[in-house]
């Protein structure tokens, strides 16, 4: 006997033009069930894309103003009121070996600040007024948008630096020779904004007076409510765990020491809760694209019967004609997971740009979502190919 | 049971019952030759198309033998039936059903499709069988931009391009104009000539009167074989 006759494999060039050849007849309705895939990408990739980039952002400020910037405060004391820093705190952790700079602050809850004098008491905008030294700024590492710090000369009158959210709130966008405020009940001139502090900001809703002039002006008592201490980059921890004995030998307790560029990154990471909600509702649209998809084949495969029985005709086998259906709907969701990714990379590039960040799309988000897609796209297609496969040859024919 | 060399099809005692219980063949006794030409004619449900269908094995009978080219269809699997018909086996269809969109070459091309040619050589069998059928101007036409006959004839191109041992071509011209069916029989007479071995479905008698051998079906039954006593 004549041995039996071999079907012929079709090569990937030939699956590729077949899968296109079913896409390429119906455009509308492909580019309909694509766009499901593409949102669901997008959305994820958009939303990883800014969560990284913002991360970037970070570390990028990190980096800048150093995380070697510790403080200190009072706490409470073991009867749960207020402590105090000791006086000499500052020239004790000056002492240790590993500290760069150390200066303190003290906030004067009486002194309340005032556009003018015309504004009634209660509207005081919650700004706090504190007494500062001049190596404040550069300490806690901050730059000045307008007018001058305060130097040796201005600390000694009545001259106020401006945090960033207190000139905003007080309507200064500029500094000029002569303006006053109203702070604690007299004039003081303004002579100069700060720019934001990321890793002090309680200073940006401050107004920064000097420390004799607030002893001599506001009658200010000289306490300590801060310590900026800024240590050797290396040396972080050893300070961190030494500053609470050093400032207050007697009740290390009641000193509250902290690391600001934690509570930065801290901040950072909770945002990270939100960005896996915005995750899984990516998910549920990739879901939704992928049922999508699936519906497409099942009325492609329907439409289809009579060209599924004509290739059966030339000599397909049902593997042929399972193959070409399963490779359209890979095509389908690898065509929507590709616009998906350009879409979701697109408006991370523009979030980031508006928001001055570096734009960061990781290789990992765009190779997952290229694999989600070719994992819904087999998924969604598997039961249609199998049906189109199923279908007998003269039962196809006949739908003509 | 047996056939001679010269048998492309034969079938023996051929019955395909469908459920419900109709009888779409009934104990059908053919042998077709190689080099035939034959027509088979028969109102609508006499079961001609069953026929077309069982010898081109797309159907199998419920009972009796099919051997189609030297192999018993019982004995072969669903995939090696597929084989059988990429290799030895053509279609042409009343309606032609080209990809719309395709170009006439690569309409014809996908007729070695699923043979394991490259294409390549694809195209070129396409273009030698479009201009045997007459077509060799036509070849980048998408099917929207041929007549009707035209389209046919890019069917049987599709169809011939892998030089089929047997040709089946259900009505042919039943969606054509006279003058574009003359064109479509003549273009099977030639492949006839040529050495293809043909069986034409119809049921327009005047049709079947161009062809050498009639066999005539009413209700799944071979009422009448005749054959037209041919010189040379």
């Amino acid at each position: 006997m004549i041995t039996s006759p071999k079907p012929g494999r079709l090569s990937p060039p030939d699956v590729l033009r077949l899968a296109a050849y079913g896409l390429r007849a119906r455009p509308l309705r492909v580019v309909l069930s694509a766009l499901g895939i593409a949102i669901g990408i997008a959305a994820m990739v958009a939303v990883v894309g800014t969560s990284t980039s913002s991360r970037a952002q970070l570390n990028r400020l990190l980096d800048s103003l150093g995380t070697n910037l510790l403080t200190a405060g009072p706490g409470l004391t073991l009867s749960g009121e207020q402590a105090k820093l000791p006086d000499q705190s500052v020239a004790m952790v000056g002492r240790i070996g590993s500290v760069e700079s150390v200066t303190a602050i003290g906030q004067l809850p009486k002194a309340k600040v005032y556009r003018t004098n015309k504004i009634p008491a209660p509207q005081s905008g919650g700004i706090g007024t504190y007494a500062v030294h001049t190596d404040l700024l550069k300490t806690v590492g901050g730059t000045v948008a307008s007018g001058t710090w305060l130097n040796d000369g201005t600390s000694r009158y009545p001259a106020v630096v401006l945090g960033a959210r207190t000139a905003e709130r007080l309507g200064i966008d500029d500094v000029n020779g002569d303006l006053q405020i109203w702070l604690g009940e007299r004039w003081f001139t303004v002579i100069g904004i700060l720019d934001p502090v990321p890793l002090a900001p309680e200073l940006d809703l401050g107004a920064l007076i000097g420390w004799q002039a607030a002893q001599r002006y506001l009658g200010f008592d000289g306490d300590i409510t801060k310590l900026y201490v800024r240590t050797d980059p290396d040396a972080v921890e050893s300070v961190h765990g030494l500053l609470a004995r050093t400032v207050n030998p007697a009740q290390p307790n009641e000193v509250d020491v902290s690391r600001p560029s934690d509570v930065l990154a801290a901040r950072a990471a909770a945002n990270t809760t939100f960005t896996g909600l915005l995750l899984g509702l990516g998910a549920v649209a990739l879901l939704v694209g992928g049922i999508g998809v699936a519906n497409t084949m099942v009325i492609s495969v329907l439409e289809r019967r009579y060209e599924i029985g004509l290739r059966r005709s030339l000599g397909a086998t049902r593997g042929h004609i399972r193959v070409q259906f399963l490779a359209e709907s890979l095509l389908l969701s690898v065509l929507g997971g590709g616009t998906g990714i350009l879409l979701g990379s697109g408006v991370t590039a523009v979030y980031a740009t508006l928001q001055d960040w570096p734009t960061v799309v990781p290789i990992w988000v765009i190779a997952g979502g290229i694999t989600a897609a070719l994992i819904i796209g087999a998924v969604a297609g598997l039961y249609p190919a199998m049906r189109a496969a199923r279908l007998a040859p003269t039962e196809a024919l006949a739908a003509a | 049971m047996t056939s001679s060399a010269d048998t492309i099809v034969t079938l023996r005692g051929v019955y395909r019952e469908y459920p419900g219980g109709v009888t779409a063949l009934r104990d059908v006794d053919l042998d077709i030759d190689r080099g035939e030409l034959v027509a088979i004619v028969g109102p609508s449900g006499s079961g001609k198309s069953t026929m077309l269908n069982v010898m081109g094995t797309l159907d199998r009978p419920s009972a009796g033998q099919v051997l189609v080219d030297g192999f018993s269809v019982a004995e072969l699997s669903d995939r090696e039936l597929s084989a059988l018909r990429a290799t030895r086996i053509g279609f042409v269809f009343q309606h032609f059903h080209l990809a719309p969109g395709v170009s006439a070459l690569d309409n014809v091309a996908d007729g070695l499709l699923y043979t394991g040619v490259g294409l390549r050589e694809r195209r070129q069998r396409a273009e030698a069988a479009l201009r045997r059928v007459g077509l060799g101007h036509r070849l980048s036409h998408r099917p929207h931009q041929l007549s009707g006959g035209e389209q046919q004839r890019t069917a049987i191109a599709r169809a011939v391009v892998r030089d089929p041992a047997l040709l089946l071509a259900d009505e042919p011209t039943g969606a054509l104009d006279s003058q574009s069916g003359e064109d479509v029989m003549r273009v099977l007479l030639d492949l006839h000539q040529s050495g293809t071995t043909i069986v034409v479905i119809t049921h327009e008698r005047v049709v079947a009167s161009y062809l050498p051998r009639q066999v005539a079906m009413l209700d799944g039954r071979v009422i009448g074989d005749q054959a037209e006593v041919m010189t040379g």
